[in-house]
């Protein structure tokens, strides 16, 4: 098992950040709280390795040692105040190094004032609706027409030969890079969950509920992700993929979205 | 009359009814704990068959062989059958055989609801396997069914009510026999503190089935009404809100995970001492760590719903007692390492599985601890990260444990010792197996898979493909456990002594091998070398 550990440890070093195939670590993300949450996961993960080489060290340790085959008689004690005492509270020391910064990173996360852009988003048995708030710029984000006639049973088309099969979408979510974008979450039908890994997001669109998030994306680029909460047959075909651009080419793709004044009725409900 | 019913006394004490009878009518515990074992084998492989179809569509990108339909009600299927079906009863089964016999109490203190108790489960496994073959299906909404998804079920929602509702009765039952047994029938020196671990964790289970059974059989019963009677519970139509039912559903979630784990504990408490030839570390520390652990599963519920939308303030909450369940649990595994430090050690299949459950089950908890640092489980929530965590506990956990006591007390059971070199097979093959399957997922989860997908982006094919072949070894290593024991079971192998062991402690070596069909008619002495403690 620490042969495991020290693979994936070793895994971890060699491969942070590396590309798609035998990935293997959350990705760093481009908001500074995907960031801060990557640091928060690693942090953790290096007080588990630590933790684990002290502990399976000790029990490996005495695997090799006290064993009946080479002779020893087993000693007689069964208790020790002390040790007891000395691994109750080390453990409770560890867990408050871990939660204050956790708790941090949280206060910030939940702090949603003053954003720049608010998109209402709205699950849909099985595709997303984006709502730009104060804009007449709303549509629905569904699969991608490539992945979708392959993905069914017998289709004869291969996945591989695909491009970004199943996490590709007609309408991306775009949103300019270096501004506050707040999302609206909420459901038309069943519990669904909006999760872009590269953002750090993960909220669940419930019906009846407006949930609130948001995001401030540093760099451009195509970014994806999946609804994570099971929503019923196609929950798995329900991709997320947000276009983060230059706030001037934001602009340019606003004004040709907009809508004439008398919105149609999908945007009014929307909004 | 009074002959015959001073004949019908002298009676009781004859062997076992002929053919069915003996099943149907079972009161004997030793009987009933059989009937327990060997339904949640069958039902083992009943939900490992759902999950050889799981990773056989999850072996390759590309649906092969079911539609995403039918994906889903496999994974629902495997978690309800494993949960409720497998894991749940073969604890009971062992609580049923050895709680009496580690007492010192010649039977199970209401031996006719110990046999109610029992043939409930058939009922309900085949009201709740039946579905399959119902229009629109099993249910598919996941084994938490949540709402409003799970009133999309077809006509199989009834029925998925139902049979739970007879599987939470069930367990009731089985608990209130189980409670009051280990209350009221202790050999006469065994005080409470002076009780073996195994049955200290199910005194506790117990009461944890007690409390949450009835809250999973009230939310699944405003489910059925919301479907069926115009309440509104969960929907938001009418003014319902479906995040009360994750939250009562979880209130009996969390209790429940340690319900499918607490009796391992003590299970792993019994093995460990036997085979490093030396006491158990700190029991009564072991008992407190098992009562701060169920105290504590009553408030981390939440910590399955971070992403729900909870006010800061109860996402602190919900952490800071998440990680304080990782310090009683932590207390037990040291007190594990503590018993073995110094000890004499030898190495038979009940120890191999104890130790891997030692291994393995840390690492499940690591994940745990990782689990509860809320931002980063806002990435891992429904990942395979969750996945991969959960199985590390309840498969190398649970599972293990429920291994470790089968090869640790079927000597006893039958009278005969399993194939030694068999069972370490067995082992190895489950171990390495267990890691194929279930490493990978950490890693595919924090890459960015969902869970409960039929299928997947390319970029995740390759760790599929590992956990997939990883799962079919798994799951072909099974059918060397059915040979072990079946042999074991057909009277084959080499006679087991009365202790079995290298002198292990505990009342149940005390009584011949096979246990004789009655045993403790009148309450044994405790020697003192017995003293646990």
């Amino acid at each position: 098992m620490i042969r495991r550990l020290s693979l994936c440890v070793t895994g971890l070093l060699v491969a942070t950040g590396a590309g798609a195939d035998w990935a293997i670590n959350m990705p760093r993300g481009v908001t500074e709280l995907s960031a801060e949450t990557y640091d928060l996961h690693m942090m953790v993960f290096y007080w588990c390795v630590g933790i684990a080489i002290v502990v399976f060290g000790a029990m490996i340790f005495t695997l090799v040692r006290h064993r009946k085959s080479r002779g020893v008689t087993p000693a007689k004690f069964s208790h020790s105040m002390a040790a007891e005492v000395t691994w109750t509270i080390i453990p409770i020391i560890i867990l408050l190094l871990m939660v204050v910064p956790a708790a941090e990173t949280m206060i910030k996360i939940e702090d949603s004032r003053e954003p720049g852009l608010t998109v209402v988003v709205t699950g849909y048995q099985w595709k997303w609706h984006y709502a730009y708030q104060g804009e007449n710029v709303s549509y629905y984000s569904t699969l991608a027409r490539a992945s979708n006639e392959a993905r069914h049973k017998g289709s004869g088309i291969d996945p591989g030969s695909v491009e970004n099969y199943l996490l590709d979408v007609d309408n991306p979510l775009v949103v300019p890079r270096g501004t506050k974008v707040r999302l609206l979450l909420t459901s038309n039908d069943v519990v669904h969950s909006w999760w872009l890994p590269d953002l750090s997001i993960k909220k669940d669109a419930i019906p009846g509920f407006m949930n609130e998030t948001w995001f401030q994306a540093e760099e451009t680029g195509v970014f994806r992700g999946q609804c994570a909460e099971l929503c019923g047959m196609d929950h798995g075909y329900m991709p997320i993929v947000v276009e983060v651009v230059e706030p001037d080419a934001f602009k340019a793709w606003m004004d040709s979205e907009r809508e004439p004044p008398p919105a149609d009725l999908t945007t009014s409900n929307a909004r | 009359m009074s002959t015959a019913v001073a004949d019908a006394h002298i009676d009781e004490h004859h062997g076992p009814d002929k053919g069915i009878r003996r099943w149907l009518f079972a009161t004997n515990h030793k009987d009933i704990g059989t009937m327990y074992l060997v339904f949640s084998l069958t039902m083992f492989f009943v939900g490992g068959t759902m999950a050889m179809v799981i990773r056989s569509e999850l072996l390759t990108p590309g649906l092969q062989f079911v539609n995403p339909e039918f994906f889903n009600q496999m994974t629902t299927m495997h978690a309800l059958v494993m949960i409720f079906g497998a894991i749940m009863p073969a604890f009971v089964g062992l609580a049923n055989w050895m709680v009496p016999l580690m007492i010192g109490a010649p039977d199970m203190a209401l031996p006719r609801m110990n046999n109610w108790s029992f043939w409930i489960l058939p009922a309900a496994f085949t009201i709740l396997l039946s579905t399959l073959f119902m229009p629109g299906g099993a249910p598919a909404g996941g084994w938490t069914m949540y709402p409003p998804l799970i009133l999309q079920t077809g006509d199989a929602f009834p029925f998925l009510i139902f049979s739970i509702h007879l599987m939470g009765l069930s367990s009731i039952m089985g608990a209130i026999n189980i409670i009051v047994t280990i209350i009221n029938m202790r050999a006469p020196d065994m005080s409470l503190l002076k009780m073996p671990m195994f049955v200290w964790s199910w005194l506790i289970t117990a009461y944890l089935l007690i409390a949450v059974m009835p809250v999973l059989a009230g939310a699944v019963t405003m489910l059925l009404t919301d479907q069926f009677f115009g309440t509104s519970f969960f929907l938001a139509a009418g003014g319902g809100d479906p995040v009360m039912y994750q939250h009562i559903f979880w209130f009996f979630g969390h209790p429940e995970v340690y319900i499918m784990i607490l009796p391992a504990f003590g299970i792993v408490s019994e093995v460990i001492p036997t085979f490093a030839r030396k006491p158990l570390f700190g029991h009564d520390s072991m008992v407190y760590a098992l009562s701060a652990i169920a105290f504590l599963s009553f408030i981390v519920w939440a910590h399955h719903m971070f992403t729900v939308g909870m006010p800061l303030t109860g996402q602190l909450f919900f952490m800071f007692a998440t990680m304080l369940i990782a310090v009683p649990t932590g207390v037990k595994i040291f007190n594990w390492t503590a018993t073995m430090w110094r000890g004499a050690m030898t190495f038979e299949t009940p120890m191999l599985f104890a130790l891997a459950f030692l291994f393995l089950f840390s690492i499940g908890g690591f994940s745990g601890v990782m689990t509860a640092v809320v931002p980063a489980d806002i990435q891992y929530q429904d990942s395979y990260f969750v996945v991969a965590h959960f199985h590390y506990v309840l498969v190398p956990g649970a599972l293990f444990g429920i291994l470790a006591a089968v090869y640790y007390w079927l000597p006893k059971w039958t009278g005969r010792m399993y194939n030694e070199k068999l069972g370490k097979l067995h082992f190895w093959l489950t171990t390495i197996f267990v890691n194929v399957t279930f490493f990978p997922m950490h890693f595919l989860g924090l890459a960015g898979m969902p869970r409960r997908i039929p299928d997947y982006a390319t970029q995740f094919a390759d760790f599929n493909f590992v956990a997939s072949i990883g799962a079919f070894g798994f799951g072909l290593a099974q059918l060397l456990f059915v040979y072990v024991v079946v042999t074991c079971i057909r009277g084959r192998g080499e006679p087991a002594t009365s202790t079995v062991w290298d002198n292990p402690k505990g009342l149940e070596w005390t009584v011949p091998s096979p246990a004789p069909y009655h045993t403790f008619e009148t309450p044994p002495k405790i020697p003192s070398a017995q003293a646990f403690s």
